[in-house]
């Protein structure tokens, strides 16, 4: 039965970033638990929904409801197997972030309970944006991400954070901009074909000519190239993350950066797959240079923050290049790929905040010999390595092999050269370990603390699904199929058959 | 024998339709009476009353226009001088509205040590002993009701001017008693007389190439009204030259009304040097009749020339927008800079204006131009007063601390004004769940529709620019320190409350349901002949 469950979703940790504002100033205490609080319900929820969409299929959880009508835009929410698996990304990240920043937004510009208000408002909009199958809802959802995900940024970073925080939104904004420009274009395509809508269901039955398509998907494909980040488009992503609390880089590079590339699936190849097709050269060929160029400047690195965002930068390279592989196997491996990278770049972005929270430093060089006087910290911080470098046994390296045997299936040549990828990714990954945990113990490490239950606390949850999901990952996987199937429906291209079919004595 | 001589018998009194008219004759009978009472009621009555009578008359008339709205009463009055038609109608009710809102910032005594924002007599010289006994007396300028009165008649009349000569007539009526409300601030006071000066002299200007393209037009077509023109173009009996030297000179006059650029540089400092509470008066009303003035000449007269005029439109749309948006970034004065984002936002209404979606223009689905720009209107008209209503609040001993650096820290000081100042601000940018957002899709769909697109794509860039400097603001006021020297941030009375708070629900609602307003628009139709 259809209650709304998708605005409960959203609606919920709306109430909870006002309740947590209005907790008064003393009780930080408090304001911090009301935040936690709604975001697990938010999570319990958000399972519910997702076990429900497993076994009683989308059509229970779609709502429409007429808002503009001179627009034809609509209040529209639905889920599909890639934004279930998102939207579940972004409940389960919500809580672990707000447990592992406890104490992150003492020394802000403002009140700690803000920081857990805008987090929570942050987790609403993103919700929102998975979900919306309404163009014109997902543009301004899309848009409204920016203040809160601004106000994170410029209020409670480190020293940089108001330069950082206004790159960030206007790199966001020039790509969000141009994609105005589309969603305008599809506006005045739905009108001339009737009353205007911008429903997805009706806007994919637009005929639109090759010309007019390819532009529109040039708007809407540079906006989440921007969001993404993709090369050239990346160099907003670096300051921020470096300038961000790590909890604040979780929540950009672990939720909202994945707009851009759930983006790219459901309004790329959903409303222009004539387009896209067309597109792909050009995409792949940046795609791989996001996954070689990110890895090589993330091994020159020597801060640790802007090292991790770089590895995401050439982590989004295999993404886009699954995507617009347009095989069944690179799209349901890129969309694995966002959860995974969801879960190992939070953990890594966490460990590493719990380390430079106790040296009050980010630069590699003053580290070392750390993983003797904080042996907890160094394993989990290993742990957290590896699981982004894709080490089998651990669920990124499901994703990532998938992402590359869909690739290899279509484009032999790409595939090969992105596989060096993966060395260089061992090498960022083990090189930094090398710098900041083994060797002589450094001045001012030798009082290191190591890891306190809370923190641990916030990664168990990420360790124990990286290692489930790494032995298992056939539950998400179901879960994302069909919505890989339909949208290669949608684009009109079958997987290439293999040159050796297994056989069934093979088998 | 008489009748012989003087051929009475010929003479028909012309037919007013007083009903449809009564809007604009409440409106003007209201400022007369406001010229009376002031010559004749003693000083202390005054405020007072000519509040009164201000704010009646305007809720009346605003009364009336939707009466007419609702009937749906659509006809060329007063033999063919006025066009009481949708778009008017629409025109007059926000103009109504705007204007109430800005007459309670006229009336806000509380912000100044209990004075108003207008000089105490205009006539005495800055810095003399006459200005500083007047002060201490507490004398005021109650004339600027009525003269406000006046402005806002004359700018319903301009927006419903079916005829070229009441178009002058209403240009000048609304003109002038805005050059002198420009002149009149009690703080500051020769940067306003500057104001005045230079925005009579340029205005003059300005109408005199307009009264010049008028007298042009005349001798192509022979008949000053609007639709007299149109049949004229339509026949096409030649005489280019002085159509197109008529168009042009016409099309100069009404846009440096609107401020576009080439002629927009009266702008910042009229809006810098004029009093606070006219300046966003002159920001959101000038603007809307202005633009309904150019939209009416345009489409109705000089619709079957549009090939002739549109390259030209494309032209100042294009550099409205990007000039607007650019300069404006090196602003450092408050007022200044919003003067500069006005023009920016009358580059954004020019790309509807050009795009002409019509259904004379073959567009039959979809939002049309008209709708559109009302919409526009509306959506830039309330939160602008908002934000010159908060500009009014930031205050140190020299009166408002307007130069952007004074700004820094804001936030610290007064979250609540900062908060809803950035609000106002990101409505400005165009950022999606305020009213600028619905706005500025408006305008950029109607531009498309009517194929204008390479504008949209032009507007969507400029608008990245223009979001820097808005930005920029809010990072001035929430990311910096709070100097030692702040200036303070003053209790509001309920008049300038109530105008904030108004503006400010203007701009969540049309930001979240503008559903209504939109359909109200479409209803108000096309421009009639």
């Amino acid at each position: 039965m259809n209650i709304g469950w998708l605005t409960l979703l959203l609606l919920l940790p709306f109430v909870g970033a006002i309740a947590t504002m209005l907790v008064p100033k003393a009780k930080a205490l408090l304001s911090k638990q009301v935040a936690l609080g709604f975001s697990l319900v938010t999570l319990v929820l958000a399972a519910v929904i997702a076990i429900g969409y497993q076994q009683n299929g989308a059509a229970d959880y779609a709502e429409s409801h007429t808002w503009i009508e001179a627009f034809g835009a609509h209040y529209a929410l639905g889920l599909d197997g890639v934004g279930v698996v998102l939207v579940v990304l972004t409940a389960l990240l919500t809580p672990i972030v707000i447990v592992a920043s406890w104490n992150d937004a003492q020394n802000g510009r403002w009140s700690e309970k803000s920081f857990f208000a805008w987090i929570l408002g942050l987790e609403a909009l993103s919700i929102g944006v998975f979900a919306a199958t309404d163009v014109f809802l997902f543009y301004v959802l899309f848009e409204a991400t920016l203040i809160p995900m601004y106000f994170l940024i410029g209020g409670f970073g480190g020293a940089q954070r108001s330069y950082a925080a206004v790159k960030f939104l206007l790199y966001s904004l020039l790509g969000g901009l141009l994609m105005l420009a589309s969603v305008v274009g599809l506006y005045v395509l739905s009108a001339r074909a009737g009353d205007p809508s911008y429903l997805l269901s009706d806007l994919v039955k637009l005929d639109i000519s090759q010309n007019t398509e390819r532009w529109l998907f040039l708007g809407f494909f540079f906006a989440f190239a921007v969001k993404a980040p993709m090369v050239p488009f990346h160099t907003w992503l670096p300051d921020a993350a470096a300038e961000a609390t790590p909890g604040t880089s979780v929540l950009l590079v672990g939720i909202l950066d994945k707009i851009g590339t759930f983006g790219m699936i459901r309004f790329c190849l959903g409303l222009f797959p004539n387009a896209s097709e067309w597109a792909t050269p050009v995409v792949l060929v940046l795609a791989l240079i996001s996954v070689l160029y990110g890895a090589l400047v993330a091994i020159g690195q020597t801060d640790i923050k802007r090292l991790i965002a770089y590895t995401s930068i050439s982590h989004f390279g295999f993404i886009v290049m699954g995507i617009f592989a347009l095989t069944s196997q690179g799209l349901t491996g890129s969309t694995l790929y966002m959860f995974n990278h969801g879960l190992s770049t939070a953990a890594l972005f966490l460990v590493a905040g719990y380390l430079i929270s106790r040296r009050g430093s980010a630069r590699i060089a003053d580290y070392g010999g750390v993983e003797k006087v904080a042996p907890v910290l160094a394993g989990t911080f290993l742990f957290a390595g590896l699981s982004s470098l894709a080490l089998p046994g651990l669920s990124p390296f499901i994703s990532e092999f998938m992402v590359l045997a869909g690739t290899f299936s279509r484009h032999k040549v790409l595939a090969v050269i992105a596989v060096v990828g993966i060395v260089l990714a061992a090498l960022y990954i083990l090189i930094m370990y090398q710098r900041l945990m083994t060797g002589p113990v450094r001045d001012g490490i030798d009082k290191l603390k190591d890891l306190n239950v809370r923190e641990v606390a916030a990664i168990a949850p990420l360790a124990v699904l990286i290692i489930g999901l790494g032995i298992f990952p056939k539950p998400v996987v179901d879960i994302i199929k069909p919505a890989v199937e339909s949208t290669m429906q949608r684009v009109g291209v079958t997987d290439k058959a293999p040159e050796i079919p297994v056989t069934e004595g093979q088998k | 024998m008489i009748a012989q001589i003087l051929p009475l018998a010929d003479f028909t009194a012309p037919k007013i339709e007083y009903g449809e008219l009564a809007p604009l004759l409440v409106v003007f009978g209201a400022a007369c009476v406001g010229v009376v009472a002031e010559a004749f009621l003693p000083r202390p009555l005054r405020h007072m009353v000519q509040l009164a009578i201000t704010a009646v008359s305007v809720i009346v008339a605003g009364v009336l226009t939707a009466m007419l709205m609702s009937e749906k009463k659509e006809l060329i009055a007063a033999q063919g001088a006025i066009s009481v038609d949708g778009p008017a109608l629409f025109t007059w009710i926000i103009l109504l509205a705007l204007t109430l809102i800005s007459v309670l910032l006229f009336a806000e005594r509380s912000v100044d040590g209990g004075l108003s924002a207008f000089a105490g007599q205009a006539a005495a010289v800055p810095g003399s002993e006459a200005e500083r006994e007047g002060t201490a007396a507490k004398v005021e300028h109650t004339e600027v009701f009525p003269l406000t009165l006046f402005a806002v008649g004359g700018m319903m009349l301009f927006a419903s001017a079916n005829d070229l000569l009441v178009l002058f007539v209403a240009l000048e009526v609304f003109s002038l008693p805005l050059y002198l409300l420009c002149g009149l601030a009690r703080r500051r006071r020769l940067i306003s007389q500057e104001a005045a000066m230079k925005y009579f002299l340029l205005g003059a200007f300005a109408s005199a190439f307009l009264l010049f393209g008028i007298a042009l037009l005349y001798g192509y077509a022979g008949t000053m009204s609007l639709g007299g023109i149109s049949d004229v173009l339509a026949s096409d009996t030649g005489g280019e030259a002085l159509l197109l030297a008529g168009t042009g000179l016409l099309g100069v006059g009404l846009l440096f009304k609107v401020g576009a650029v080439p002629f927009h540089s009266w702008t910042p400092d009229v809006y810098q040097g004029a009093p606070t509470p006219v300046t966003g008066f002159m920001a959101a009303c000038t603007k809307i009749a202005a633009f309904i003035g150019l939209m009416r000449v345009f489409y109705v007269a000089l619709g079957g020339s549009r090939w002739d005029w549109a390259p030209m439109m494309w032209i100042v749309a294009i550099l409205t927008m990007v000039v607007g948006s650019i300069v404006a970034i090196t602003q450092t004065d408050v007022k200044r800079m919003l003067a500069y984002s006005s023009i920016a936002h009358a580059g954004f209404l020019l790309t509807a204006f050009v795009g002409v979606a019509q259904a004379a223009n073959g567009v039959h689905n979809g939002i049309t131009s008209t709708q559109a720009v009302l919409f526009y209107l509306v959506s830039y008209g309330f939160p602008t007063i908002g934000a010159f209503a908060v500009v009014t609040l930031v205050r140190d001993a020299g009166g408002e601390a307007t130069h952007l650096s004074r700004w820094a820290g804001l936030g610290k000081k007064s979250p609540l004004l900062a908060g809803i100042f950035a609000f106002f601000l990101l409505s400005f940018a165009g950022i999606p769940l305020t009213a600028g957002f619905t706005g500025k899709w408006a305008v950029f769909s109607a531009a498309w529709t009517g194929g204008a697109w390479p504008l949209v794509v032009v507007a969507v860039l400029s608008s990245l620019v223009a979001a820097f400097f808005y930005i920029r603001v809010i990072v001035l006021m929430f990311f910096s320190d709070l100097p030692a020297d702040s200036p303070d941030v003053a209790l509001p009375g309920w008049q300038t409350t109530s105008a904030v708070a108004l503006g400010l629900a203007a701009t969540v609602v049309l930001g979240l349901v503008p559903g209504p307003v939109l359909d109200l628009a479409a209803r108000a139709g096309e421009f009639i002949r």
